[in-house]
């Protein structure tokens, strides 16, 4: 046990640690865990502690709204990923040839990441105005027929967000591979150059390979992000049309905040924490299961 | 043999060697040709954003999203400034703007000032338990926010502040907390130790040494910080949302509910407007930070 004289040495560090305790213990371990207990209760406008058991993960299962949600998750987050990812690399490694005017591409390929969320979503919403926007300028050109509004349109309103989200985050991505590109070494360059080795294998089979904790730590960024997914859709399509361009991030809020639901809600959070730690326990135990040793 | 050695040399010399690098070479124009064509689709939504917001409705109305002004008006952006409705308020998004600056100026401080005495007291005056609270907040910072919105709703109903812009900071200082103490720990252990020793030596203590010591060698990571916290707490919309009242609202809150707004004719020049004018704090702090921003990018990069 530790003595009161224990207690008090570095003490000053301890009292700057406050804030930090506080946030760790209080709102990320004790929120989670009390999200996840009342999400076994049938709490609608105020939390109450009356178990119903599994009731509400039935009823969330069954809910057409929550099953769209999670496949529109999972369209915008794969095509995500894998678009994100590729593009993302391909600008970097082309940004990396040596080129004039490194800077200036590179300043327009990550500006729209300063913007928020809703400034894309909402700038997207009017340049895919079916009336003013693409589709109106395709037709005025004389393509009557051309069809391109995926804001109005049920099957495809989710690639029209996703068209938003890879303008938005792409040149993060192509930040931090070039930053990977940027860390091999020169001389790999030159030993593949001396064996003529053509410069597209060099990339796949040397640099990519060599990347590889550059490529993990943009995936786990761009995947943690998807599932975040909110204001986005929130502000270019508000979810429509219909419920057809829901995502769990949205339903957590509705439930919660205007069909008082919190019930609904906090199950709903507790599906997105899994999702979450699916994606990173595995991540996680890759990066960090062997490096503990080392602290 | 000499024939061959001077096979080699060859090989080695002909298309191997360094390559003269013309202007024009297919390379180039391919390289540039796919950067320009890319830099279009970027470029183009801003473009298109100014364009807009500088147009009457006629025009908007008969021409298309592209074309440039035929003449230019700035009525649309004084009307998103101050006219614009939200609901029944018809004061446009100047009270949006100023609310966003009085949550994120108190904001930025707060959370920069704890983060820095926590990551500077992790790096240098480490105590028993304390890497524990930190892997948690590391670890904490990949929860989605829906889990924990609402418990801080009870916590901030309990104390008072639930729907005022004091608790919007609080939790704003919160949700900071991961990033910005990464950040100054990782900064701050990787100052050399001598230095921090000579001044404990010297009868320094730990408050002394961090705003004699840490603070003015740190100038930098403190702009890096400062940047990303502006930029992320002016872009929110989810705490704003849930945690203020619409008298208080944030910008970004307001700008959704100006332009997604049911009632009435929808004025595509004024929501340009005001959208351009939400994002115009983030793109200023953008294009004048330039590589610090990235700086700061790739540190909240390093929290995934």
């Amino acid at each position: 046990m530790a003595r009161p004289s224990q207690l008090f040495r570095n003490l000053n560090a301890k009292v700057a640690s406050i804030p930090m305790i506080l946030t760790a213990l209080v709102v990320f371990v004790g929120g989670t865990i009390w999200t996840i207990v009342y999400s076994f209760t049938n709490s609608r406008l105020l939390p109450r502690l009356n178990f119903v058991g599994l009731d509400q993960y039935e009823r969330l299962w069954s809910t057409p709204r929550w099953i769209i949600s999670i496949e529109n998750l999972l369209i915008y987050g794969s095509l995500s990923l894998i678009f994100s990812m590729v593009i993302g690399f391909l600008l970097a490694a082309l940004l990396d040839q040596k080129i004039r005017f490194e800077d200036t591409f590179r300043t327009i390929f990550l500006y729209p990441f300063a913007l928020s969320f809703i400034v894309t979503g909402l700038v997207w919403q009017w340049l895919l105005n079916p009336d003013f926007g693409l589709q109106g300028i395709v037709r005025s050109w004389g393509w009557e027929s051309f069809a391109f509004d995926p804001l109005y349109n049920q099957d495809i309103v989710i690639y029209g967000i996703l068209i938003a989200g890879l303008w938005q985050g792409t040149g993060l991505v192509m930040c931090l591979m070039l930053a990977g590109l940027r860390g091999i070494d020169e001389d790999v360059w030159k030993a593949a150059r001396v064996d003529g080795i053509p410069m597209w294998k060099t990339y796949v089979f040397i640099v990519i390979p060599m990347m590889r904790p550059v490529f993990v730590t943009a995936l786990v960024i761009v995947a943690s992000g998807i599932v975040r997914v909110y204001d986005l859709v929130v502000a270019q399509t508000g979810g429509g049309p219909g419920i057809a361009s829901e995502v769990p991030a949205k339903y957590v809020i509705n439930m919660m905040f205007e069909a008082q639901n919190l019930g609904q809600g906090f199950a709903a959070s507790t599906m997105m924490l899994v999702t979450i730690a699916i994606i990173l326990v595995p991540w996680a135990y890759l990066e960090f299961g062997g490096r503990n040793r080392r602290g | 043999m000499a024939d061959i050695a001077l096979h080699q040399t060859e090989a080695i010399a002909g298309p191997r060697g360094p390559k003269p690098r013309a202007a024009f070479s297919r390379r180039n124009i391919f390289i540039y040709g796919t950067l320009i064509v890319v830099s279009v689709y970027y470029l183009l939504p801003l473009y298109v954003m100014v364009v807009t917001s500088l147009k009457g409705m006629p025009e908007i109305r008969l021409g298309n999203v592209f074309s440039p002004p035929v003449e230019i008006t700035f009525e649309p952006w004084v009307k998103a400034w101050a006219q614009a409705c939200t609901g029944l308020n018809c004061d446009g998004l100047s009270r949006g703007f100023w609310n966003s600056v009085r949550i994120t100026i108190p904001s930025v401080i707060l959370s920069i000032a704890i983060a820095s005495v926590n990551g500077y007291a992790l790096a240098n005056w480490r105590f028993k338990g304390a890497d524990v609270f930190f892997t948690i907040l590391i670890v904490g910072a990949f929860i989605p926010y829906q889990v924990m919105i609402y418990p801080i709703v009870i916590i901030l109903r309990e104390i008072g502040l639930y729907g005022s812009l004091a608790g919007l900071v609080i939790v704003h200082t919160i949700f900071g907390m991961p990033i910005l103490t990464l950040l100054f720990r990782n900064y701050f252990a990787a100052l050399p130790e001598e230095l921090f020793k000579a001044a404990r030596v010297d009868g320094a203590g730990f408050w002394a040494i961090y705003l004699r010591i840490m603070l003015p060698m740190s100038l930098p990571i403190f702009v890096v910080a400062m940047i990303l916290q502006v930029t992320g707490i002016w872009n929110d919309f989810l705490f704003g949302v849930v945690y203020t009242r619409p008298d208080t609202y944030p910008m970004t809150v307001q700008l959704n509910n100006i332009v997604n707004s049911v009632q009435g004719v929808k004025e595509y020049n004024v929501n340009m407007a005001a959208t351009l004018i939400t994002g115009l704090v983030p793109l200023v702090i953008y294009f004048v930070s330039g590589k610090l921003f990235v700086r700061g990018i790739a540190a909240g990069a390093v929290k995934g």
